[in-house]
């Protein structure tokens, strides 16, 4: 089923402005209806300081996609919505794109709970998502495809490494995170995984802390009083947003150093470094699956593709914006391969699409929705970019349904 | 097609770089063996270098056998290393980078960079570096070189220490380093083997109020069951040393909190306090403030000679652009609306909206990012080994200023008079000769400008983004309402109290139920006491 649309007067302008513009390199599109993409990130609200590189970045592919021709010979549009950092304004603004603007395909969401709230709008409508962000695991929807890593592929690796003799042979960890769903689901997946390693519940300090939480100096004065017990401490963050911020100068003008006390996040990455003095960050590291300072070709197309559209040759990238490229570039494939927009054709066709991805890997799509990533853990250098310590030799496969959450671990499939 | 290109590409990202992963330990460890061998034969510093930037183990394992080499020629060299400024050519030859060009780290003569690699640290080596730049540095001329090292040998305790540390006692003088170093020998004394040296160590540690020692005994407790009771003794007796010192550190947290608060609602308590104005728009003030620190900092980037006065001179740069976008708001909307306080509740905050959105349009969503001055940043320590951080430290005793400084305005000058009388009895004042309109608005800028003055604060202590207000609104009403409305005192007192309150309950119950429980209880007080902990008189209160 292809939408038919009218043809708008700024497609058609842009179209005959393409054609005129270089008649002879680019197609004309004036021709067909666009191809709707749809963008669902807050521009507004808290979650704005991460979701904006997010939109542009969509915009940013959209643009190149149109410079090389379309897809099928159309012209692909975008639709920005703003759902404003408001859960459930995430659900109208997904109907208003699914059922309005009939898109063809959505970018967007960052938090968990912005996620579930559309999940129902998509499955209704049957529309499609790609959702650019690390989570906490325990979903599969079939109109959702998650480019960002799962548990498996983030959390338990970062763990393990700070376990190990690189990371300074932990045996005390603390768990400190933002109160919601993906902290707490991530923190239960981890209890049971230290636990099953012989960490005692009385060696795990948990902790959650409000949106946007800047009085940092108590919890982090009760970690440094967990780290005084006489074994090995580290520190698992799953701060979101920017608390992080005071978080860790509060980390810093308590002297806590990462010889003593080294912390990984799972939620920090160069763009939240970016508004920060990281000099006393140093050696604190960051779990992720790319990370800018990563040396391969793609990587380096990427960024100089980045800097070139926001016209800012300072401006970092970031995870979950390669996540974004990744999940498009595969779309882009998967709707030429199915040779229509329409949702199930290229739901089918996404399932085995590779892209060489920006993080050096070659990502490919599962049919369980998640990409097989490589993991990789970054030290926090001076000048707020990451140093790569330790990877995977491998891209590994998601495990969206963790075996350490019992009541879902038979959900997992083959 | 497809997948052969796929395959290839694979197999290109599969060459990983040559630090991250030694594929053949073995091999590597024969290699080192080889070579120093014959290096042995030369002299400890030179065999110590193999291994430098080979691999994240190997050189942790070579930052270790030079810093028990005891070479001075290994001091520069590890500073190198720490500084980043250690490279490492693809021949092997190591090199250390000053300013533009290089030399030799083994001979000291110039020697080309070109490709040649920085050695890269993980946690594994500056925790070896430490030590062994510790060990080196004790016999340093420079007596904040032996402090640090003497901290940083009492981080790495190793039995091996003790002569060394023994004769660094011997011969230091100030006591401060003294201390320190007395500390460190007590720890390495606890590796040692014999007992003997072992219930020395224990004493000498039990003896002090430092909960570093006690977290070395405890680890030494699981290790040696024997003196597992002369350990518990000394870490009981370290407790009740503490115990003093963690109330008075809680209490500075409070506090702290507390004047955090107490900025953030003394605009408010002008504002709202004594004028009875509901401005939800508040929380934009504030964050206007912290973006006119911004600007002062970018503006100040150019002249040298100013930028360390960047933060000062932001106070009266951010009290002026709020206290005129206060007056604007006043003249232009808030006097159409006295006397009705729902709209302008919602006028206000409508505004407060329009003011995040634009700042959000011409910064971006980003955070800004504003340089602590060094006089604000890490640890203070009070007598009695209170540790409290410099930059809430200093916003205590700001908060404290400001809030002279607006006690001061309005008890002393004859704004502040036109002021009381006009919030007593504006009818009176009228007639009296005071122009009421003029007193208002300028009384609203005021307030706004205080507003900005707290932005400079909390500049230093939260994000500079467009969001930054929307956090403290509520906390601000809270403590204008519990303190009551209209009383400054009551302001100070609320801001301190709730503050303190807050900083209490978070270790029993978490940050997200202290805050919930501190909401409850000023609930409960207010339906008690409605009028507040100082209830007043004032437009407000008469309304």
């Amino acid at each position: 089923m292809i939408h038919r649309l009218p043809i708008t007067r700024r497609a058609a302008l842009a179209g005959f402005g393409a054609a005129l513009a270089a008649p002879a390199i680019r197609p004309s599109f004036a021709q067909s209806a666009p191809i709707k993409v749809g963008v669902l990130h807050s521009l507004s609200g808290t979650m704005a300081i991460s979701e904006t590189a997010l939109r542009d970045t969509v915009l940013m592919m959209v643009e190149a996609q149109n410079a090389a021709g379309g897809i099928l010979g159309r012209r692909l549009e975008a639709v920005v919505v703003d759902p404003a950092s408001n859960w459930p304004l995430f659900a109208e603004k997904a109907r208003e794109l699914l059922a309005v603007s009939k898109v063809d395909v959505t970018f967007g969401c960052w938090t968990s709970v912005s996620r579930k709230s559309v999940l129902p709008v998509f499955e209704e409508l049957n529309g499609l998502l790609f959702y650019p962000v690390q989570y906490e695991g325990e979903e599969e929807s079939k109109n959702i495809f998650y480019t960002g890593a799962a548990p498996n592929q983030q959390a338990i690796p970062a763990v393990e490494y700070l376990m190990g003799p690189d990371g300074g042979e932990a045996k005390r960890i603390a768990l400190l995170g933002t109160d919601y769903v993906y902290p707490r689901t991530t923190n239960r997946i981890l209890r049971a995984f230290l636990n099953s390693k012989g960490i005692p519940d009385s060696d795990i300090l948990e902790e959650y802390t409000p949106f946007g939480h800047s009085d940092w100096q108590g919890i982090v004065s009760r970690v440094k009083r967990f780290a005084g017990e006489g074994k090995r401490t580290a520190i698992v963050s799953t701060i979101n947003g920017d608390a992080n911020v005071p978080f860790y100068r509060e980390l810093g003008n308590q002297g806590i150093k990462a010889e003593d006390i080294p912390s990984v996040a799972f939620s920090v990455g160069e763009e939240e470094l970016a508004g920060i003095d990281a000099r006393p960050l140093v050696g604190h590291l960051a779990a992720w699956n790319y990370f800018m300072s990563v040396d391969s070709p793609a990587n380096t197309q990427f960024k100089a593709m980045w800097q070139a559209y926001i016209k800012n040759p300072r401006r970092v990238t970031n995870d979950p914006m390669e996540a974004t490229f990744t999940g498009f570039k595969m779309w882009a494939q998967a709707v030429a391969k199915a040779g229509t927009t329409a949702v199930d054709p290229v739901r089918t066709a996404m399932i085995g699409q590779k892209v060489d991805a920006p993080c050096g890997y070659t990502e490919e799509m599962h049919a369980n929705h998640h990409l097989s990533k490589p993991v990789m853990i970054g030290e926090i250098q001076a000048d707020g970019q990451f140093n790569i310590v330790w990877k995977t030799p491998n891209a590994i496969p998601a495990e969206n349904w963790s075996p350490f959450i019992p009541e879902n671990a038979n959900r997992r499939r083959g | 097609m497809r997948t052969g290109a796929a395959a290839e590409n694979q197999g290109a990202a599969w060459r990983r770089p040559r630090l991250i992963h030694m594929k053949h330990p073995v091999l590597i460890f024969l290699l080192l063996f080889a070579l120093a061998l014959p290096a042995r034969a030369q002299d400890a510093f030179t065999a110590g270098l193999t291994g430098l930037g080979t691999g994240f183990n190997q050189t942790a394992e070579s930052v270790d056998r030079l810093g028990a080499s005891g070479d001075p020629r290994a001091l520069p060299l590890l500073r190198a290393l720490n500084d980043g400024r250690l490279l490492r050519r693809a021949d092997g030859a190591l090199l250390i980078r000053d300013g533009a060009g290089a030399t030799d780290a083994l001979t000291g003569a110039a020697a080309d960079a070109t490709g040649a690699e920085v050695v890269r640290l993980n946690n594994r080596v500056r925790v070896a570096l430490r030590g062994a730049l510790g060990r080196l540095q004790l016999v340093s001329p420079d007596p904040a070189e032996r402090q640090a090292a003497a901290e940083a040998v009492f981080r790495s305790r190793s039995a091996e220490n003790v002569p060394l540390l023994d004769t660094a006692l011997a011969r230091e003088t100030v006591p401060a380093i003294r201390a320190r170093i007395a500390l460190a020998l007590a720890a390495s004394r606890l590796m040692a083997n014999d007992p003997e040296n072992k219930l020395l160590g224990v004493t000498a540690l039990g003896a002090t109020a430092s909960p570093e020692a006690r977290a070395v005994l405890l680890e030494a407790r699981a290790t040696n069951p024997a003196i597992a009771a002369q350990i518990e003794e000394a870490v009981a007796a370290i407790d009740q040393r503490l115990a003093v010192r963690r109330a008075a550190e809680t209490l500075f947290q409070g506090l702290s909190l507390g004047s955090v608060l107490l900025l953030a609602a003394l605009g408010l308590a002008v504002t709202f306090g004594v004028m009875g104005v509901i401005n939800m728009a508040h929380g934009e003030f504030v964050m206007l403030g912290a973006y006119t620190t911004f600007i002062v900092q970018e503006a100040l980037r150019g002249i040298p000679m100013l930028q360390p006065w960047s933060l000062p001179l932001a106070v009266p740069a951010a009290f002026l652009v709020t206290a005129a976008c206060g007056a604007a708001m006043e003249r232009g909307l808030i006097r159409h609306l006295y006397g009705r306080p729902l709209e302008t509740l919602l006028m206000t905050f409508g505004v407060g909206m329009m003011i995040q959105q634009s700042v959000r349009l011409a910064f971006g969503a980003q955070n800004r990012e504003i340089i602590s001055p060094a006089w604000m940043q890490g640890t203070l320590m009070l007598p009695g080994d209170i540790a409290v951080t410099q930059n809430r430290l200093w916003i205590l005793v700001f908060s404290l200023v400001i809030l002279g400084l607006t006690v001061a305005a309005i008890r002393f000058t004859r704004f502040g008079l036109e002021m009381r009388a006009v919030t007593q009895k504006r009818a009176i004042a009228s007639s009296m000769g005071i122009r009421t309109g003029r007193v208002d608005a300028l009384t609203f800028a005021f307030g706004s400008g205080i507003a900005g003055i707290a932005g400079v604060a909390l500049s230093q202590i939260d994000n500079v983004s467009p969001n930054l207000g929307t956090g403290y609104i509520i906390d601000s009403f809270l403590v204008v309402v519990f303190g009551g409305v209209g009383s400054l005192a009551g302001t100070l007192v609320g801001a301190f109290g709730l503050g303190t309150i807050n900083k209490i309950l978070e270790p029993w119950a978490g940050a997200v139920l202290a805050k919930v429980f501190v909401l409850v209880a000023a609930m409960l007080f207010i339906q008690r006491k409605p009028r507040g902990l100082f209830a007043q008189k004032g437009r407000a209160a008469d309304a």
